[in-house]
């Protein structure tokens, strides 16, 4: 018998979970903009509602429901970042999705139903739990994927993502059937400590497991050579869903590996951390390299994005349990320069349209400066420019690489971001130096994106010249694991 | 408590830019007062440092520390010495041409000319001053964008093509030194138990001389691409045809100074042992860049492009002074560090005065000048005689010094970098009689109108310097004094003590000089 008591450790989960079943029965309720409109403000009230149960979590230690969710300030640190980046993506979608039609209620539901999954996913130790969050997490998206009907491109990102994603998922559950298979266990920490008693512990079957662990977090995270689906569901999604993946999902998926191996795979480290740095270098490269060629924002987007799965796997390979943090921070300030520089893309984007060409980028400096100009900002933070968020995390991250005597790791990410200021600069390029192109677009002026936008250049330029609370915020968080 | 004067003098452009970013901009005549006045300002505060600057003091002055992120051990810590002084003194002066001389060059985007010439400013007081490695990285990459900007967005044809390569000649460079500053302090780290990334702290560290090898070659990596060394000087050229004016004058005044800086007060005390082996390289390297830039000069059909290799071979006079390791000759370098400011910029500064003119740079185009434009004629002479190191000018006495260590140091390197003097009379003098003597044999210059009462301004500051450091170098030599002799001996005497600490000989002579020299920093 569960005690009653025990429910208010998962507020933040109940109150997303009941407010994005609200959200559907409005959404049912009313019609076209009207419930667009209504659900969108819903939406934003109650992530905010839940950001603050969240809060109040800080500083809480507690194993809830027989172990299976855990409670601590690691989890706490993602469920924050999770919410801030649904509000964050809330607040864009009131116009965007209004914009396309697709804002009814189960978009709102299913962003929210989307983040209940990716806190689930990172509040436990336990591989089963781990496993439903990441499926919840997972369906959401499939679904908002393939929201734009009409658009033959989101509706086979849609495909792709399921049937890829499926694929890595039965990886995943695989490789946790077969370390249960070899050890009996299915918590993380129990594992630890079955590890360490029964050290050197080598059976094929959870080496094999292992394997298919990284496999199945590999998608997820899209390190290469997993990453094959990356460019085209990001650039198939709507662009909104597209930021909300390339942070939450990202982000989700790095909290739960970070969990799973620097707790129960700690004393294996020397054999991962073998794996993972060819992964790591490959997906820095790749990234990069593929991401020189593309000609559209949203796919140069994604190509980017895995290349910063590759920096932060940088900080993950070190198996440095303490300075984790780098990974932590790294991930909040790649969310806000993310989403930042998607919501640049859709304030460009007209009705109906959901690619970005670089053309329709030239001349944006004269025609619209303001958007221009945060574009910069996030493009910069991007490519690690002082004093911005994105330079602070990569000093971080690469300090971490350089302390554990990774010195050629370092370098070879280092260079990568130069490799990476080339295409990042390109775009700011065509935005100052050349001329307008054709006819020139035009820019969708509503004040959610404004809002947006700047909140993301507070939150970049905060974190990067007095980068002192966050830090030590990442800190507290990882503190779980020494 | 005293007033945070080198803070001031870091923000208070950036304050400007700000300011004027509420501007607006169809009030371009506004714009351009107003940063004339900011500028203007930034340089009266920057005159006091120079008298109330302690000639005799051996550490750091005006200096300013705060606590920036204590459990990492980074700190907000600015200071400055004799080197850094006439530096940062050079930087504000120069921007205060830079702003005069852009006041017709510059229609389009004029706001956002401004505002990226203040911020631009910002960033090299910033590394100028910072003694924190974070901060001073903060500042070095931020000095890219407005550079970058500067050259992509009022450039030449080929702007986009020199703005990124620059852009990723530097950023390369850098990133390797963030790679090294990281190994150095967790070697401090782990020697000492002390987070810090404090320079003067870091000097004390006693790194091992093979690591030393490894550190030191990350930096001066990074510094010689900025400086621009030969081999790593491609980007040069480029950037500074493409850039205008005002970007070239202070692409050559300052931001190439921050390269030959960072050796002075980054790569070589912090790695002295290393620097020391390193003296046949980057000598060998120094002498090649100064006859090879003249005689790449030579060829040049375009007069900015003479003038942008000519700075690799004025840089490598620069380069072969501070590898020489002695008291002329690391003098005869910052000295020549400040020349090369005034002269080259002073160049560029004529080449854009006749380009605005004619609109082309081509030497071929000119000819018999002299006789239609009088008063332009004697300012390019006497700039043209400064950079060709004429005694009286302020070339003379840097090249002289540099020349005096390189010889003292060692005979081949002294002879070789000395036919770079007779190279350099050779291409300056022979562009000088193409595009001024002789008959006029262009129609379009006949008509040619001679400088106005602002132009005539600018280049009379200009030629003030060149004579005024030419007949009186004491003036500026007694402000590094004491910071340049410190520098040295506490050089020499680490490196000696890194070899003795691993069991190798000190070599003899070296060991003659460390003598009677007190560990004092």
């Amino acid at each position: 018998m569960i005690p009653a008591c025990e429910f208010r450790w998962i507020m933040p989960e109940i109150m997303l979970a009941g407010w994005g079943l609200l959200l559907l029965i409005v959404g049912g309720l009313t019609r076209g903009p009207v419930a667009s409109k209504t659900c969108g403000v819903l939406s934003v009230v109650g992530s905010v509602c839940a950001l603050y149960f969240t809060v109040n979590l800080w500083g809480a230690n507690q194993e809830v429901f027989n172990q299976l969710y855990t409670i601590d300030n690691y989890g706490t640190f993602f469920k924050g970042l999770f919410i801030a980046i649904l509000v964050l993506v809330s607040v864009v979608s009131l116009s965007y999705a209004d914009r396309e039609e697709i804002g009814s209620g189960e978009y709102y539901a299913l962003l929210m139903f989307g983040v209940l999954g990716m806190m689930v996913m990172t509040s436990s130790h336990h591989f089963v739990t781990i496993f439903i969050g990441l499926e919840v997490m997972s369906l959401s998206i499939y679904v908002l994927c393939g929201l734009l009907r009409g658009n033959l491109s989101s509706v086979e990102a849609a495909l792709k993502y399921f049937l890829l994603g499926a694929f890595a998922t039965a990886f995943l559950l695989y490789g946790m059937a077969m370390i249960y298979g070899s050890t009996g266990l299915v918590d993380v920490a129990e594992l630890k400590k079955f590890f360490l008693m029964k050290q050197p512990f080598s059976a094929t079957m959870f080496i094999i497991g292992l394997g298919f662990l990284i496999v199945g977090f590999g998608f997820k995270i899209a390190s290469v050579p997993f990453h094959m689906w990356t460019p085209d569901v990001y650039q198939g999604a709507p662009t909104s869903i597209t930021a909300y993946m390339a942070t939450g999902v990202k982000a989700a998926a790095f909290g739960a590996l970070i969990r799973v191996f620097f707790t129960a795979f700690v004393p294996f480290q020397f054999g991962w951390s073998e794996i993972i740095w060819v992964l790591a270098v490959l997906t820095m490269c790749v990234g990069n390299i593929t991401a020189l060629v593309q000609r559209d924002i949203k796919r140069m987007l994604a190509y980017s994005s895995i290349a910063h799965a590759g920096y932060i796997l940088v900080a993950f390979i070190t198996g440095d349990r303490t300075l984790a943090s780098s990974m932590l921070y790294y991930l909040m300030a790649y969310s806000f320069m993310n989403i930042g520089a998607f919501t640049v893309v859709i304030v460009l984007q007209k009705k109906g349209e959901n690619s970005s060409d670089l053309d329709s980028y030239a001349g944006l400096g004269t025609r619209h400066p303001f958007v221009a100009l945060c574009m910069s900002i996030f493009l910069l933070s991007l490519a690690g420019v002082p004093p911005l968020a994105g330079f602070m995390g990569k000093f971080y991250v690469f300090s971490t690489a350089v302390k554990a005597q990774y010195y050629w790791l370092a370098i070879i990410g280092f260079l990568n971001s130069v490799v990476a200021a080339y295409y990042y600069l390109r775009v700011m390029m065509y935005m100052y130096f050349r001329e307008t192109i054709g006819e020139p677009g035009t820019a969708d002026k509503a004040p959610g994106y404004g809002l947006v936008m700047l909140i993301c250049i507070w939150a970049l330029l905060h974190m990067g010249i007095f980068p002192k609370a966050f830090l030590l915020m990442a800190q507290k968080a990882v503190g779980i694991f020494s | 408590m005293s007033v945070p004067i080198l803070s001031f003098l870091i923000y208070f452009p950036l304050l400007g830019a700000v300011i004027l970013l509420f501007a607006n901009r169809r009030n371009a005549q506004f714009i351009k007062v107003f940063t004339l006045v900011i500028s203007l300002i930034e340089l009266a505060v920057s005159l006091p440092l120079f008298w109330k600057f302690d000639d005799a003091a051996k550490t750091m002055q005006f200096v300013e520390k705060a606590d920036w992120f204590p459990e990492w051990g980074i700190s907000y810590f600015l200071g400055i010495d004799g080197i850094s002084l006439l530096l940062v003194l050079l930087t504000t002066f120069l921007t205060v041409i830079c702003v005069l001389c852009s006041w017709k060059a510059i229609e389009d985007k004029v706001k956002e000319y401004y505002i990226t010439f203040l911020f631009l400013e910002t960033a090299m007081i910033g590394t100028l001053c910072a003694l924190d490695l974070v901060l001073f990285y903060v500042f070095w990459e931020l000095m890219l964008i407005p550079m970058y900007l500067l050259i992509g967005v009022w450039g030449g044809p080929r702007r986009i093509y020199a703005a990124i390569k620059f852009f990723l000649f530097t950023m390369a460079g850098s990133v390797l030194m963030l790679v090294a500053i990281l190994t150095l302090y967790f070697f401090y780290y782990n020697s000492t138990g002390v987070y810090t990334f404090n320079v003067l702290e870091l000097y004390k560290a006693s790194v091992p001389i093979a690591k030393q090898y490894w550190l030191f070659g990350a930096f001066a990596l990074s510094f010689a691409i900025k400086v621009p060394m030969f081999p790593v000087h491609t980007w040069l050229p480029d950037a500074h045809t493409e850039a205008p004016t005002a970007g070239s004058v202070i692409l050559a005044g300052v931001l190439l100074k921050m390269g030959t800086y960072g050796f002075i007060r980054f790569a070589i005390p912090l790695f002295p042992a290393a620097a020391i082996d390193a003296i046949p390289l980057m000598s060998i390297l120094a002498v090649i860049g100064i006859i090879y830039g003249a005689i790449v000069s030579m060829m040049q059909p375009d007069l900015k492009r003479l003038i942008a290799f000519s700075s690799v071979s004025h840089l490598g006079y620069v380069m072969l002074g501070i590898f020489a390791f002695n008291m002329q000759g690391v003098q005869g370098g910052i000295y020549q560090m400040l020349n090369h400011g005034i002269s080259t910029g002073g160049l560029f500064l004529i080449v854009g005065m006749i380009y605005e003119r004619r609109h082309t740079r081509m030497i071929a185009d000119f000819g018999g000048l002299s006789k239609v434009m009088p008063i332009f004629a004697t300012f390019f002479m006497i700039i043209t005689l400064s950079s060709v190191a004429l005694p009286g000018t302020n070339g003379f006495v840097g090249e002289f010094l540099i020349l005096m260590g390189a010889f003292k140091n060692n005979v081949v390197y002294g002879t070789l970098a000395t036919t770079g003097v007779i190279l350099g009379a050779v291409y300056m003098l022979w562009m000088f009689q193409r595009v001024m003597f002789g008959v006029v044999t262009k129609e379009e210059n006949r008509n040619l109108k001679d400088l106005d009462g602002r132009e005539i301004l600018i280049l009379t500051c200009m030629v003030f310097f060149i004579i005024l450091m030419g007949v009186y170098p004491k003036m500026f030599f007694k402000k590094m004094d004491t910071s340049v002799t410190e520098y040295l001996a506490f050089v020499k005497q680490k490196s000696a003590q890194a070899r003795v600490l691993e069991g190798n000989t000190v070599p003899a002579k070296m060991a003659r000089e460390v003598t009677n020299t007190n560990m004092t920093r």
